[in-house]
């Protein structure tokens, strides 16, 4: 099998942090000599750093049978430098001079396009898996045939398949198909259904690994320092009380702490590995316990164990959804796994992502008569069964969709199920960044991205609406909110809407671009805060802050990277920030959305206005907490910068949140993630769906590419310039227009009054259900459970006297009358030999006599 | 016929003999002398009907059979009047009526 040592690689980096898991608990439990502890900790990073070596190693193995990297004519290198080539000429306002002689290069070949990256796919390895040169196979052709739909008859049913999706459905547009299915383990079948453990590997595998792996090793460096002060006998828990008003004292849980963080990364990248729906289902629970314990770490105090119930509770609400999801899958498509799995390059069993096909204009192939969607084969004909097409009504895969998208929402907390994941911070601050940048919350984006090729348009529609108002609403509350981690929090929920929104309007390149630009930017600004608070002494409020730049450089630089970068700013040289690229993507292909179907103007106009805030609220934070006077100087006076234990992940992560989107949509990182790009519609097609939605092409996205770009970028200015003029100088008197605004700044500082919302929709009526439910069973269950009890009790004293006077008189009559007979006997028994005698002899003649009168001779 | 039934009748005579003795001898050793009359008299009658068997000696051998047996019956009730003797100095079998009901 092609993938093995590379699923082997990646096993190993996904096992590590469980390894890690282990060896914490079993360290920690039985030893509580803290320099031990710590020992054990240092082996946690050592385990996820190696991860993160094995997901290089695995990248690496994975180009060269991809063929990636075969020097210029390497299908990722030839992509990369033909955008170049088509940006270039015709001028586009990404200048990415850095790539001027690739470019030259390039041009010698004449090549132009798309085309070109397929053609140079084509010439790659061969003795690579066949599923590359399989995935290159029919470059000709298909740009011929890619608009055109064949007709074709079969099983009575006229459906038009587009001849194009034939050969390989979720292949990238013009990237060769890079990915690798197989099982890791059968746990069992149970008749048609198998149960197992898969694996499913493509570029957005391989990506997500490495992000994962690469912060989560970072913030593993970073709780080492952060928590160091658990590591005691004694730790006194400042912010929980005993009953009679003392604080706290506990051992300290340092080995708990990175035995949960261990298997917090074992449980995302089991999900990431994951290659069937139900096992990600089950590394998604596992998510979510690891978010509980470590939500709910200073448990002692009753606003963290709320918070870990909540989030808990929240995510169960999406979960339910995605059950049902699942189980609409389970029963049309008999399978749960994404891909197919192949023997010798021979499919043997498809998977979902095979079984349904998108033809050209965007729309899934249905059943001409009755409109159900058809279930396809590998080259897009209509499976058969008993002479009958196998469909799926169109409405139950909706349902599907919006199932397995309920299950995102709550894990990526988008409205309506956002309420938890701002309690959340209620965790030490390096369990707030892994759980907002690599793990639980890019956890849902990572499968709305996964699961895309089996969302019917109206389920991206609401997947993009529920971003479009999460990240407004979400950017809105940061505004006003002071707690410094609530501010990334909400900016954490606000930039997860972007991404649901740019997966939403089928920029789905533009939204898991924006995942991995975000989670490194967001555990950087995390970490920084961290990093704030740790010098602080747990202060966490912004407005007793001020003027820390002095005190602490390195977290200041790095959090000012971290804020440029979600604010989306531009640089020299190309050098932009992360963000700028990733929001730019996520922009242009809501504005190409918009362009299309005015009708869904929002869909531009607030993610526009959001960006705007975005960078507002995020300097705002900046300048609250490192720029201006100091505005508690006892505060101030015992800040300190935190030691390099902590600042060495912060000028780690810093680089990469610069510039880890090099390029933009032209750099390596976009690239290598749309290599298994499934909303592949062709350049020029302006498809129009059910829905009555207009999708549009790559192209269309491209030519707005630049337009969107300014505009955001003069969005980002102006938030920018607009927090520098109110909290860099102070123009405004702030507590005035607090007073002023009054009315709005209560709003928003009540989050929307979602919490009151659902206090009051469902709490307040659960109670009153509650209270009536033990009325209930006061009034009438325990009457009817009283009453039987009575008339048990009158049946017992009614056997009684009838076990008394009938039974026992019967049997003493037995023994009364044996005992009368035996006395009356008793006479006979003289105790005279010679009398017995004589009754012999009287008794023998009497028998005689009575025998032979009877029975005479 | 004639000779059997004379053997019946001496037979039928040790009985009665016997069974009178057991009824009115108060004397223990009487009635176990009562007691062997009677087993004589059943001999006699095993002996005179064992003629007219096949083998004409199965009757002979259970007359044996009870020789036997009346000499052991004779050992042990003869312990069993001694002991009688040493309670009660006397084997007045009227005098044991500790059996009474």
């Amino acid at each position: 099998m092609s993938g093995d040592s590379l699923s082997k690689w990646l096993m190993i980096a996904w096992l590590l942090p469980l390894l890690g898991f282990v060896v914490e608990i079993f360290f920690g439990y039985y030893s509580r000599n803290p320099r031990r502890s710590k020992a054990a900790a240092w082996f946690a990073v050592g385990c996820i750093g190696t991860g993160f070596i094995c997901s290089v190693i695995a990248f690496t193995q994975w180009c060269s049978m991809t063929g990636a990297f075969d020097g210029e004519s390497g299908w990722l290198a030839a992509r990369v430098h033909a955008h170049d080539a088509d940006d270039n000429d015709a001028d586009d306002n990404d200048a990415d001079d850095n790539d001027a002689d690739d470019n030259d290069a390039e041009h010698h070949d004449g090549h132009s396009g798309h085309d070109d990256g397929e053609a140079k796919g084509h010439d790659s390895d061969d003795s690579s898996p066949s599923d590359a040169a399989g995935a290159a196979e029919a470059p000709a052709e298909e740009e011929a045939a890619s608009d055109e739909a064949a007709v074709l008859r079969e099983g009575g049913h006229l459906l038009a398949v587009a001849e194009d999706e034939g050969d390989d459905h979720s292949h990238g547009h013009d990237g060769p198909k890079g990915e690798f299915s197989g099982v890791i383990y059968t746990l069992g079948t149970f008749g048609g259904i198998t149960l197992s453990m898969d694996y499913y590997i493509d570029s957005l595998t391989l990506v997500m690994f490495m992000m994962v792996t690469l912060i989560a090793t970072c913030i593993h460096l970073f709780a080492m320092g952060y928590m160091s002060d658990e590591l005691t006998d004694d730790y006194v828990d400042h912010f929980a009380h005993t009953a009679d008003g003392k604080h706290v004292h506990r051992p300290g849980r340092f080995y708990r702490f990175f035995a949960f963080l261990s298997l917090f990364c074992f449980a995302m990248l089991g999900l990431v590995l994951a290659g069937n729906i139900f096992q990600v289902f089950v590394f998604w629970e596992l998510v979510g316990i690891c978010s509980f314990l470590l939500i709910g770490f200073y448990t002692e105090r009753k606003t963290a164990s709320n918070a870990a119930n909540k989030a808990f509770i929240m995510n169960r609400v999406g979960d339910f959804g995605f059950l049902i999801g699942l189980m609409v899958l389970l029963t049309y498509f008999g399978t749960f796994r994404f891909g197919d799995t192949k023997v010798d390059g021979e499919v043997v069993e498809q998977g979902l992502f095979s079984m349904v096909t998108r033809d050209a204009t965007g729309n899934f192939v249905r059943d001409d008569i009755t409109g159900e969607v058809l279930l396809t084969d590998t080259h897009g004909h209509a499976l058969t069964e008993g002479g009958e097409n196998r469909t799926i009504p169109y409405m139950l895969l909706v349902v599907a969709g919006l199932g397995v998208f309920a299950g995102c929402v709550g894990k990526s907390a988008q409205f309506p199920l956002q309420t938890w994941l701002p309690d959340a911070m209620e965790g030490p601050t390096p369990v707030s960044a892994l759980v907002h940048s690599a793990t639980m919350v890019a956890a849902g984006v990572y499968l709305t991205g996964r699961f895309f090729p089996m969302f019917v348009q109206e389920v991206l529609l609401t997947i993009a609406y529920i971003g479009c108002i999460t990240l407004f609403m979400a950017a809105t509350i940061a505004v006003v909110v002071t707690d410094i981690k609530k501010v990334l929090a909400y900016s954490t929920i606000s930039q997860l809407g972007y991404m649901m929104l740019g997966l939403g309007v089928f920029g789905w390149g533009a939204g898991l671009f924006h995942l991995v630009t975000h989670a490194f930017f967001k555990s950087l600004m995390f970490l920084c805060s961290g990093s704030v608070i740790h010098g602080c002494h747990h202060e966490q409020e912004m407005p007793k802050m001020g003027g820390l730049l002095k005190k602490m450089p390195i977290t200041a630089i790095t959090m000012l990277v971290g804020v440029c970068a979600i604010a989306g700013f531009p640089l020299f040289l190309g050098l932009h920030f992360s963000g700028f690229h990733s929001k730019d993507a996520i922009v242009a292909s809501a504005l190409a959305f918009v362009n299309a179907n005015p009708t869904h103007f929002l869909l531009f106009f607030l993610p526009l206005l959001t960006a705007g805030i975005t960078a507002f609220y995020m300097f705002r934070l900046w300048f609250y907490t490192f720029w201006g006077k100091p505005r508690d100087q006892h505060l101030h006076d015992h800040a300190h910068e935190s030691p390099w234990i902590m600042t060495v992940p912060l000028l780690i992560l810093a680089p990469f949140a610069w510039l880890c989107a090099f390029g933009g949509e032209q750099g390596y990182l976009y690239v290598l993630i749309t290599g298994n790009d499934p909303s592949h519609l062709h350049d020029g097609v302006q498809a129009v769906t059910t829905g009555g939605l207009t999708l549009p092409g790559h192209e269309a996205v491209h030519a707005v590419h630049s337009q969107a770009g300014w505009l955001a970028m003069i969005a980002a200015f102006s938030g920018a310039l607009l927090a520098y003029l109110l909290y860099g100088v102070g123009i405004v008197d702030l507590d005035r227009m607090k007073a002023q605004l009054s009315k709005v700044h209560g709003f928003l500082l009540n989050k929307w009054h979602f919490d009151e919302l659902y206090d009051s929709l469902f709490m307040k009526p659960a109670h009153k259900v509650a209270a009536f439910c033990a009325w209930f069973d006061k009034a009438v269950f325990d009457n009817i459970v009283h009453g039987f009890a009575k008339v048990g009790i009158v049946i017992a004293q009614w056997d009684r006297v009838f076990d008394e006077k009938v039974v026992d008189g019967f049997v003493n009559l037995l023994g009364d009358s044996t005992k009368s007979i035996g006395n009356s006997l008793k006479v006979v028994q003289t105790g005279r030999l010679r009398q017995y005698v004589m009754f012999i002899v009287l008794g023998v003649v009497t028998l005689f006599a009575f025998v032979f009168t009877t029975f005479p001779s | 016929m004639s000779d059997l039934n004379l053997y019946l009748y001496v037979g039928a005579f040790l009985f009665v003999c016997g069974v009178i003795c057991m009824a009115t001898k108060r004397n223990g050793i009487g009635v176990l002398m009562g007691v062997e009359l009677v087993l004589n008299g059943a001999n006699v009658n095993f002996v005179a009907f064992s003629r007219y068997s096949e083998l004409k000696l199965d009757g002979q051998v259970f007359a044996v059979f009870v020789i036997v047996l009346a000499a052991a019956e004779a050992a042990v009730a003869l312990a069993i009047a001694l002991n009688f003797y040493n309670n009660h100095l006397t084997i007045d079998v009227d005098r044991g009526n500790k059996l009474k009901g």
